[in-house]
């Protein structure tokens, strides 16, 4: 079967990352974490894990005064991100009828 | 594990409210362009009227006082069709419970206002250089751009408004008297027809 089952995407949040990196050029903390609803923390702890798994890249400026983390998904998160949806969809031709 | 349907769409709307603005109220486009239709017959009256004759009463635009007036009523309608624009979209984000304030809602608005302000700036330089007759042609041909330019941003029906807009200013711009009316229907009638399709297709 095409595509792989990445452990990475399982959980909704990361997905959830990933489908927005994807389609951004970058994407910054405080956007995230209004647009996917969730608390600081959480949201913290999810980038933190897919950047370990060095699919996404952090780079840390300021606005003025403030702090901005911006987030980037590197051309190996794009990848595994394809090979993530490749398996879905190929999941879903399998098993229709 | 979720279902993968389930997964798809969620990774599908996940990448379109990242990129779009999608509050764009419909019932706006629909008050934009009664205002539009309404400044435009009080133009009409002030410049024309009695004679129905287009293009008769073009000389009369170069008086300072008409002037004034015509410049205020435009403001007028600029400033009630942004201000409904921004608080019915408003409204829309907060009954979708979406954010209102995005990157995509910015995108959106620097992709639509950066050739709408150029366009009022060299409208200005027209009234300058008394070249009345190109001000309604030049307002909706870079409106139409704009409008192109921003539907990469918001609900992609956007871009056949633009269009709409273009063919109405390059049409004013080679038949000059007819510009008031190619204005009326670009800035009037296109609104009301796009406004109302819109909020039947997302808005209820």
């Amino acid at each position: 079967m095409e595509g792989t089952y990445d452990k990475a995407f399982e959980n909704v949040v990361r997905l959830r990352i990933m489908s927005i990196l994807m389609v951004n050029e970058r994407y910054d903390f405080n956007s995230f974490k209004e647009l996917l609803e969730v608390t600081d923390g959480n949201l913290a702890s999810h980038l933190r894990n897919l950047e370990n798994s060095d699919y996404i890249r952090v780079e840390k400026s300021f606005a003025g005064r403030k702090p901005l983390t911006n987030y980037s998904a590197t051309a190996a998160g794009k990848k595994a991100f394809q090979a993530h949806l490749d398996f879905l969809e190929n999941l879903i031709k399998e098993n229709k009828p | 594990m979720r279902k993968p349907e389930q997964e798809l769409s969620d990774i599908k709307s996940m990448m379109e409210r990242s990129t779009r603005f999608l509050s764009l109220s419909g019932l706006a486009g629909v008050l934009a362009g009664i205002y539009a239709f309404v400044g435009a017959g009080i133009a009409w009256y002030w410049i024309y009227f009695p004679s129905t004759e287009y293009g008769a009463g073009t000389e009369t635009i170069s008086q300072a006082d008409l002037q004034i007036n015509l410049l205020a009523v435009a403001l007028v309608v600029l400033v009630l069709a942004i201000g409904s624009a921004y608080l019915l979209s408003q409204q829309k984000s907060q009954k979708n419970s979406h954010q209102f304030w995005t990157p995509a809602s910015k995108r959106f608005l620097y992709a639509l206002f950066i050739p709408v302000l150029a366009g009022g700036l060299f409208s200005f330089a027209l009234i300058h250089e008394s070249a009345y007759l190109f001000i309604a042609p030049t307002t909706l041909i870079f409106y139409g751009l704009g409008l192109i330019n921003a539907s990469h941003f918001t609900l992609g029906e956007i871009k056949n408004l633009g269009f709409g807009q273009l063919i109405m200013g390059l049409t004013g711009a080679f038949f000059p008297e007819f510009g008031l009316i190619c204005w009326a229907i670009g800035f009037g009638v296109l609104h009301v027809i796009y406004g109302s399709m819109m909020y039947y297709r997302y808005d209820r």
